[in-house]
This record gives C-alpha cells, structure tokens and sequence, in this order.
C-alpha cells in the first residue's frame, strides 16, 4: 500500500485518530519503562564492579562470585525481555494492521 | 597447518564468488544495491546481523582478552548483547518503516536541510572508517602471524580487493549471503572448539571452574573469574562505566548493524531478525567464555603471547619507532606486534592444542572469513553514506538517472575500499582494540542521540541535531587523541574510552541546541513520522 500522495493535513488527521494514539500509548506504556529497567539493570553490572569490587566479588554458590552470577543474569535478562517484547509486539501488529485496513478503506470512499 | 589454510580459505573464497555471481544480476538498481530489494527475510536478516557482531573482534578478540583478563573479557559480550535491545525497542521496526537506504534519511527525514543530513553522513563515514581499518588492521597481523610468508601489508590488501570484488558486483545480497554462511561457519567453529574444552575437562564444570579460578599468567596464579584484571588502575573504575555505557549505546549507532534493517520487507520482519541476532548472539558470547577460559586455562597466557615482554617499553617503541629502529625491527622479525593483538591468537593456539592442524586450519579459514564479510558490510555502509546522502541528496538535490546513482554508489565503494586499503596499511601497527572502541564511542555520541531523540521527541530541532552530533562527533575524537592510548603515561585525559564524557555531551548539546532554536517546519514533520513509523503507512517498499 503507498500513501506518498497523503497531504501534511491528512497525516495530522492520521496521528490524532483515536485508535491510533491508543496504539501509541500502549507502546509506549511497553518501552518507555522497559527501557529504563534494561538500561539500570546492566548499568548496574559495571557501576558495581567499579565502586564495589569487594562486593562483587564475594561467592555465593559454588566459588562463583555475585559480578559472575550478575554478568549471567544479563543474557537472561535480555533474552526474557526479548521473548516478552516479541510477545507484545504481536498485539501492536495486529492492531496497527486493524488500524491501517480501516484508513485504507476510508481513504478509498 | 598453512597449506590446509589456505584451502579452506580458498574454497570460502570461491563459494563467496558463486554467491556473487548469482547476486550481481539482482544488483543492478540503487534499491537492489544498497537493500537487497527488501527481500530478505527476518531469520536471514537476524543472521547477518549476528555475523556482522561475530566480528575479528568478537571471536579473536573477546576469546583473547578472557583467556588473559577472565571477568574483565567476559563484560564486552554482556555489553554488546544487552545493546541490541536498545536496537530492538528503539530502533529497529521504525527505521524499518522511516528510513530508505541510510542511517542519514531516518535523521533528515523529518530534520530537513543540508546540514543535518551533511553532519549524519560524515559521521556515518568516520565511523565505517574506523570499524574497516580495525577489521583490516587485524586481518593484516592475523594472517601474517598464521601465514609468515605473507607479509601484513599483502594480507591487507588481499583482503581488500576481495572484498570490493562482492561489493561491486554483488551489493547488498552478496554481502548479506556471505554473511549469513561465514556466521554459521563460525558458529560450528566455536561449538566444536566448545566442545573440545569442556571434554578437555571431562565435561565436569566444577574442574573447568577450579581451572579457571588457579590460571598460570607468566608465573603468577590468577583467578580469571574475579574481576579487575583488565580495569586496574587508579582510573579503572571509570574506565569499565565509560566502556560500558559506550557498548550499550554504539549499537544503536553502528551504520552497517542499522543498514541491515532496510533489507527486510516489513517492520515485523525488522523486529524478528534482532530476536534471532540475540539469540545467536548470546549464544556466540557463552562460547567465546567457554574457549577464553580454556585458551587462558589449558593453552596458556605463556604461551598465547610468546613474545608479550615488558608491555610499557614495548607500547613505547610501537608510538616511537623511530626512536629505537633496531629493536622495532627485532620484534617485528619476532612476529611481535602488541599484547593485545597478541592475545587474539588465542582461538587458534586452542584449536591447535586440542583439535589439531586441521581444526586449527579450519578456525584460522573461518575468521579470515569474518573479517572479509565484515568489511564488505562496512563497504556498502560507507558507500551508501557518499553516493546516496552526498551525491544523490546534496549534490544532485535528488536528481539523476538510476544509471548515474548506481554507478556513483560503485565508485564511492571502490573509493572507500582503496581509502581503507591505504589507511590500514598506513595504520597496521596501531591498536586494534583501539580502534574499535573509537569507532563504537562515535557512533554512540553522534548516530544514536540524533536517532533516538528525532525518533521520539517531537521538538527535536535541526539546530539540535546539528549541535547534538558536532559535538558528540569532536569530544570523542578529541578526547581520544588525548587519551593514553595516543598519548602514553602523560595523557591528558585518563581514560581508555571517551564514552562517559562524550556520550552525555551528544545528548546534552542536542537537548541544549533545541531548546535555543526551535523549528516550527521539523515540529510539524512528527506526526507523519510518528504514523508512518508505527503503522509502516508508506514505507518504501
């Protein structure tokens, strides 16, 4: 589908449409606190050994230290967040398409 | 163990001509050229994205610096992974729907004018500039210490016109088909070499701990699961903040990684192809951790680094060469040429002390593999910056037959090829690792503020990019070539990596350059962009 025929007033109409800044603020209301909690959960990781190496480097299980366990935690982190997000995501599809098949036959009238 | 090197090398070369061949048909047009004509699926796209991260770097480089600092190694992967969902929930499905064929065109597209798109491209230059004389500088050293008879200087430029060879008849298809092949080559490597270690071990992980826990470093005993060995000093603790944030922000700035999402057909495509990057990502990482810590444990740092002495005298002479022209020449007649490229050895030192010639041949083949895949990407990167946002855009004001375009785009990388031939073989004693962080601490002071902000503020101003992307462009450079990787014991700023100086300064100047000059024409341009980047409406297809 090409809309590069769409004027400046008709993509405002578009970004003030209801459904559309209900999509948005649910992706939003995804990312935005997401982000902030990947971005301090790995912060945390150099900021620790940085400042508290005694800390990190205590060991809790098996000789591995706190800095060994977190750095792991890491790639579960990342990869739960992954898996949650692609999740997510499927519903925005499904609504961003809803959304688009019903300007598209609109557009069409 | 040479000759069985160069076959293996040989038979990826040919494969990577017939892939060329099959794709130079498919290249003739700017958008088969640069994007693949979008087909490329989500699955394929996320593996040449994990091949474009399994760099030289990765492989040798992460497997040596764990085999020599344990923990310290090991926070690369752990930064490098975790930057990917910075791409995955800001990045990748609205570059997918905004963008056309440069990072530039996501920045300018709603940041109209000249300037912005002019700054965007250079830094996009600067940057791809750095990456390739990195992987080419590394190719250089690595092939002449597995190969002696070849010397750095052929090995670069072997490489190089390898390389140009796929870019220019190929484009983006070949590069991506190479990659695609060269990552799971590698990753068969790797999971043989794996393997190879925990049998060493009798597939007990408490005997690979205990090993790792008592390393032999030249003599010393160190536990390579404690952290500090490779951030020490009295600087190190800003340094590991400095890298760390530089890491998990570059990403989200590298031109070749975000080139990769206008080659997929849909946004939904773009947000699969980073699930499957992560995924073989992450699991490349565990590897490399698996064959560091056997490099470090079962070859040795002794051994991995024959010729590493005396670190500070040798930095010296390698910065001073003609301070001491005798000595240089004894440690380049030793194979010598700095610890840390030293330690990159370490992934082939392992093979060969467990798998033999043959695996050893194999490892060696495969990451002669990786950097030419590498630099291809790089290639087409850079050469979409000139040809498409210098000629097309600012140039030709969106002019020209399609006859023009795609020949400028071929010349610009066949400029850029000999350009980065010419600087690495100028270059090839520098610091790899060096360069590879200038190059991720640009990105992330420069590409990744002006992206993410135009993407998601909607007073983001030109004066703001422009000032945002200045500055985080000068601070790095400069910082860096004050840093005591330039400037030895008298550097002027402390730290290895400028990130943490840098990386605020991109945002803040951006932050700071909006709220001076505000830009009414950019501010109305939002609610396309927001519309388009979240529902794909007229996105190039």
């Amino acid at each position: 589908m090409q809309h590069h025929h769409l004027t400046a007033s008709e993509w405002d109409t578009l970004a003030k449409d209801p459904e559309f800044l209900a999509l948005l603020r649910a992706r939003r209301r995804f990312i935005v606190p997401s982000t902030i909690f990947f971005l301090l959960f790995y912060l945390a990781l150099p900021v620790g050994i940085a400042f508290a190496p005694a800390f990190m480097n205590q060991p809790v299980v098996e000789s591995l230290t706190i800095a060994n366990l977190y750095g792991f935690a890491q790639f579960l982190m990342a990869w739960v967040l992954l898996a949650v997000y692609m999740r997510a995501a499927r519903s925005f599809d499904d609504r961003a398409q809803a959304l688009v098949d019903r300007l598209t036959a609109e557009l069409a009238k | 163990m040479t000759q069985a090197t160069l076959v293996m090398f040989a038979i990826f070369v040919a494969m990577a001509l017939i892939i060329t061949y099959w794709a130079a048909g498919r290249s003739t047009s700017r958008r088969g050229f640069y994007t693949a004509h979008r087909e490329i699926s989500g699955i394929q796209n996320g593996w040449a994205i994990a091949g474009d991260y399994m760099s030289a770097t990765s492989f040798l480089g992460i497997t040596g610096l764990i085999a020599f600092y344990g923990f310290d190694g090991f926070m690369y992967s752990i930064g490098w992974l975790v930057a990917y969902l910075t791409v995955l929930l800001l990045l990748a499905e609205p570059l997918r729907n905004t963008g056309r064929y440069t990072v530039a065109d996501v920045i300018a597209f709603r940041l109209r004018g000249r300037s912005v798109r002019a700054i965007a491209a250079f830094t996009t230059l600067t940057i791809t500039l750095f990456y390739m004389v990195a992987q080419m500088v590394g190719a250089g050293s690595l092939i002449n210490l597995l190969v002696q008879r070849i010397s750095e200087t052929y090995a670069i430029v072997i490489v190089g016109l390898l390389m140009l060879i796929y870019v220019l008849y190929g484009g983006m298809l070949a590069t991506t088909w190479v990659q695609i092949i060269k990552a799971a080559l590698l990753l068969a490597a790797s999971i043989a070499l794996s393997l190879l270690v925990l049998a060493h071990f009798g597939f007990s992980l408490f005997a690979f701990r205990d090993a790792a826990m008592s390393a032999n470093a030249d003599g010393r005993t160190v536990d390579l699961l404690h952290t500090g060995l490779f951030f020490s000093g009295p600087h190190g603790a800003f340094d590991v903040v400095s890298l760390g944030l530089a890491l998990v922000l570059g990403t989200a700035g590298l031109p070749h990684v975000l080139m990769r999402f206008f080659t997929v057909p849909t946004a939904r495509a773009a947000r699969v192809s980073v699930g499957w990057a992560m995924a073989l990502i992450g699991a490349f990482y565990l590897l490399t951790t698996i064959m560091g810590l056997g490099a470090g444990t079962i070859v040795g740092q002794h051994d991995i680094g024959k010729h590493l002495r005396d670190t500070q005298a040798i930095r010296y002479i390698i910065r001073h060469p003609e301070t001491a022209p005798q000595l240089n020449a004894e440690l380049a007649r030793d194979g010598y040429i700095g610890p840390e490229k030293n330690s990159n050895l370490a992934a082939p030192l392992l093979a060969d002390r467990l798998g033999g010639p043959l695996l050893t041949a194999f490892v060696a083949a495969v990451a002669f593999a990786t950097i030419l895949a590498v630099v291809a990407g790089l290639t087409i990167a850079a050469a979409s910056a000139f040809a498409h946002d210098v000629w097309y855009s600012l140039i030709r004001g969106g002019e020209g037959s399609e006859r023009e375009h795609i020949l400028v785009a071929r010349t610009a990388a066949l400029v850029v090829g000999f350009a980065a031939i010419f600087l690495s073989v100028g270059l090839r004693t520098v610091n790899v690792a060096f360069l590879v962080g200038l190059a991720f601490a640009v990105a992330a002071s420069t590409n990744a503020p002006a992206l993410i902000l135009s993407l998601t503020w909607r007073r983001f101003s030109r004066t703001g990019a422009i000032c945002g992307m200045l500055a985080g462009l000068i601070s790095s450079l400069a910082l860096m070539a004050i840093s005591p990787d330039v400037m030895g014991d008298h550097a002027i700023f402390p730290l290895r990596n400028p990130g943490i100086v840098s990386i605020p300064l991109g945002f803040i100047a951006a932050i700071l350059g909006t709220l001076i000059a505000r830009d009414p024409e950019s501010e109305a341009m939002f609610n396309q962009l927001q519309v388009r980047a979240n529902t794909g409406i007229g996105a190039e297809i």
